[in-house]
């Protein structure tokens, strides 16, 4: 007896699939009582927001809406808890000068360490705690799986699938997340083209980076309208390089046909507000002051003693932005700044932290309370211009992942060589983007 | 010769005849429910005009064009 | 898993849930994609595993316990999966565990907005097992919608006990934790509706029934099994990975069939 001989293989699935659901028709016919009305609101809803004329439109202005609320949200608590930590630290001093502990003690455990910690904590938790449950709301709501259906011709043109707009929406909020949430693209050629883009658009991390650039360089202009623009334009930016980057994998390393799509959209929701918004806050409470511990406190440590210690007279700070300075003044950087960007490999979050540091050359945050004084540290005595902002933030959000996001990548990917391309194309990415708009720029004399 | 589910208009009911797809495609799309006779109405299109959001089962199910193709109605 | 603290970080790397402790029972979590099965195990096990309203959340296999009457239960929450014919990573993940993986309990959460396409999924577990309690979920969804669903209809249809539930609301669980519990303990006999395929197939089960050694299966349907035999699959593989007994001698009767 040959399973050939039945001649079943062919369309054996067919007839099991179909006898399946004739069973399941029966069975609903006996037991539905009532098979009620289709839901009007809904798809008048569903309507509007993948139309060709508002569809696209509704995406935009509701990310530019959450951007919005969570930049000008922050204001208020981001003050509160400064000042909370200014108390704070003053109750450190008074007893670290009280049992006569030394200055370096003190310097490396106030200046370099809690100052640190403090300013990531004050910048990163109110924007991560109003982002992160305004948009696990949305998802709670089904808004989602609209945004890959409205994105899958985009993303299908690339050679990838619309799920990787999900992927891409989760890394929003964190890129280690969207590389995890690219397991929901079946096709692994796809899933890898997900995961090594992921890191294009800006996660929470980077929110505040690009945040406060804009503030000193807007000078209050449109106020918190204009910075969440400005924010809105480089998230584009990302968006743009992801399908570009996508496109140009699919045609190169990652070559092969489009998979199938088959993605279902769900019911709208009410998403149980209450409920996420407290769970979303407490969660994101724990992650950033546990990233605080973990990361930039001991990034602080790092950087006050390279800060105070030398070698024949100069600081290791001096000695390794000097080194790097040539090279990141062609990208429109210098050397502090570049300097920052590599010691903040392991949290996105505290580049900021470590360039103002770099700059006051004690290696600690010395009284940088308002925008007023970080404007006169950066511009006047720096010399920033409109063109090196421009170069952080673009660097911000084309350069290699995280730490974090890099190790989870390894884990999904199980494989070295695809980690170390995530690392290496976003950064030849940035690092070419960068380059030719500061050459370009100084060719035309701007 | 049967129309696919590609050429059908929005706001359109109709049954399936059979399917032309293979493997897994095809093993995918029965599992969702587009086994013959089975009922299937056109929703709606996405802004740049694919994918399209079919109504299977009571539930709806994006599709692109490639793949309705291989859907045929009548 | 969604946009939690527990999703990045190092923490990721941390992918069981709950460790084994001693429990009594342990529970299977089975269903379509988006039937608020990730509601249902939260409300259960009281882990605050984000649920978000798109297909193709459950992409970490959670585990969790709650307790009932004094006894504990370890829930395992399946990815979710529009069949059991394993098409894909996902339903290969599950498959394996409805086939070979140690519980005594699968919950089928289904779907009360779209009963039939869910009622497949449901048909292809009851075709594995008989230990099955059918979750009715999103009843309030249902009742916005104007639909009815006549619940001991459905479970006089399918053999097995069924439960409607609003896991949101946390409507139903008690009588769903009952409900497992009977089906754990045994004080429930259930009869699975048996499905019937065309005279082809049909006559291909029983003649590969007579071939097969129906008693060296644990839980596992022998109906079910020849059926996949029929489609060609290749059981010896999952039997490697299972490092099941039980599979690996029953692929050598089908390498057995397949010359003889």
């Amino acid at each position: 007896m040959n399973a050939e001989n039945f001649k079943l293989q062919n369309d054996l699935r067919d007839r099991i699939v179909s006898t399946l659901y004739f069973e399941a028709e029966t069975i609903a016919d006996k037991v539905i009582k009532e098979r009620g009305k289709k839901s009007n609101w809904e798809s008048k809803l569903d309507n509007i927001l993948t139309s060709p004329s508002w569809g696209y439109l509704t995406m935009l202005l509701l990310l530019g809406v959450i951007f919005w609320i969570t930049i000008a949200g922050a204001n208020y608590p981001s003050e509160l808890l400064a000042n909370l930590f200014f108390i704070i630290e003053d109750k450190l001093l008074a007893i670290l000068t009280a049992i006569h502990a030394p200055d370096w003690v003190t310097g490396l455990l106030v200046l370099g360490l809690f100052r640190t910690l403090a300013w990531v904590v004050s910048v990163m938790l109110p924007p991560m705690a109003i982002f992160f449950p305004m948009f696990t709301l949305l998802e709670d709501l089904g808004y989602l799986p609209r945004v890959a259906f409205n994105l899958d011709y985009l993303f299908k043109k690339c050679g990838t699938h619309g799920k990787q707009a999900l992927s891409m929406c989760m890394g929003f909020g964190c890129n280690a997340a969207g590389v995890i949430s690219c397991r929901i693209i079946d096709s692994p050629r796809e899933r890898l083209i997900a995961i090594l883009t992921n890191n294009f658009v800006p996660c929470n991390g980077r929110f505040p980076t690009l945040i406060l650039i804009s503030s000193l360089f807007l000078a209050g202009v449109f106020g918190s309208l204009g910075v969440t623009l400005v924010v809105l334009a480089v998230v584009l930016i990302g968006i743009a390089a992801t399908l570009g980057v996508s496109y140009f994998l699919s045609k190169t390393f990652l070559k092969g046909i489009p998979s199938t799509f088959t993605l279902e959209l769900p019911p709208f929701r009410k998403p149980q507000v209450g409920q996420v918004v407290v769970r979303s806050i407490f969660d994101r409470t724990i992650f950033v002051l546990g990233r605080a511990v973990m990361v930039a406190a001991p990034a602080g440590l790092l950087i006050w003693l390279m800060a105070n210690l030398q070698v024949n007279g100069v600081s290791i700070l001096s000695l390794t932005a000097n080194f790097l300075d040539p090279f990141a003044r062609s990208l429109g950087l210098d050397g502090i700044i570049l300097m920052a960007f590599i010691l903040g490999l392991p949290a996105n979050e505290i580049v900021i932290p470590l360039i103002f540091m770099g700059y006051l050359a004690t290696g600690s945050l010395i009284e940088l309370t308002g925008l007023n004084e970080i404007r006169q540290l950066l511009i006047t005595k720096h010399g920033w211009t409109w063109l090196t902002a421009i170069n952080v933030m673009l660097f911000s959000l084309l350069h290699y992942p995280c730490g974090t996001t890099l190790l989870t990548i390894f884990k999904e990917t199980k494989s070295r060589k695809w980690t170390v391309l995530a690392f290496v194309i976003p950064t030849v990415v940035g690092l070419t983007v960068c380059f030719l708009l500061t050459q370009i720029v100084g060719l035309l004399n701007l | 010769m049967f129309l696919s589910l590609a050429d059908t208009p929005v706001g359109q009911e109709r049954h399936v005849e059979s399917l032309s797809a293979t493997g897994i495609m095809r093993r995918r799309l029965l599992d969702l429910g587009f086994v013959p006779g089975a009922p299937v109405s056109v929703v709606r299109k996405a802004p740049l005009g694919d994918p399209t959001a079919y109504l299977i089962r009571g539930a709806i199910i994006a599709l692109r064009k490639e793949e309705a193709a291989f859907i045929q109605v009548k | 898993m969604g946009l939690s603290h527990r999703s990045t970080g190092v923490t990721v790397f941390k992918e069981e849930g709950a460790k084994r402790r001693g429990t009594d029972y342990i529970v299977a979590l089975a269903g379509n994609p988006n039937t608020g099965k990730s509601t249902v195990f939260n409300a259960l096990t009281g882990l605050n595993q984000h649920t978000g309203n798109w297909p193709g959340k459950t992409v970490l296999r959670a585990e969790g316990y709650y307790k009932h009457q004094g006894q504990e239960y370890l829930l395992i929450d399946l990815p979710g999966t529009y069949s059991l014919f394993a098409n894909s990573v996902e339903e290969q993940v599950a498959r394996d565990f409805i086939c070979f993986g140690n519980y005594q309990v699968i919950i089928v959460v289904v779907d009360a907005t779209c009963l039939e396409r869910n009622l497949n999924l449901a048909l292809q577990v009851l075709e594995m097992t008989s230990k099955v309690v059918i979750c009715v979920n999103l009843l309030d969804e249902a009742k916005r919608k104007g639909i009815k669903i006549d619940l001991s209809a459905l479970s006089e249809e399918l053999g097995v006990p069924v439960v409607g539930t609003n896991a949101r609301e946390g409507v139903g669980l008690e009588q769903l934790k009952t409900a497992v519990k009977k089906v754990a303990s045994g004080s429930i006999a259930a009869e699975p509706r048996k499905i019937t395929y065309d005279l082809e197939i049909e006559s291909a089960i029983s003649d590969l029934l007579t071939k097969i050694e129906t008693n060296s299966f644990t839980h596992i349907n022998p109906r079910w099994l020849a059926l996949r035999l029929l489609e060609g699959e290749d059981l010896l593989q999952l039997g490697k990975e299972a490092k099941n007994p039980v599979v690996t001698e029953h692929n050598k009767t089908k390498v057995a069939l397949l010359e003889g």
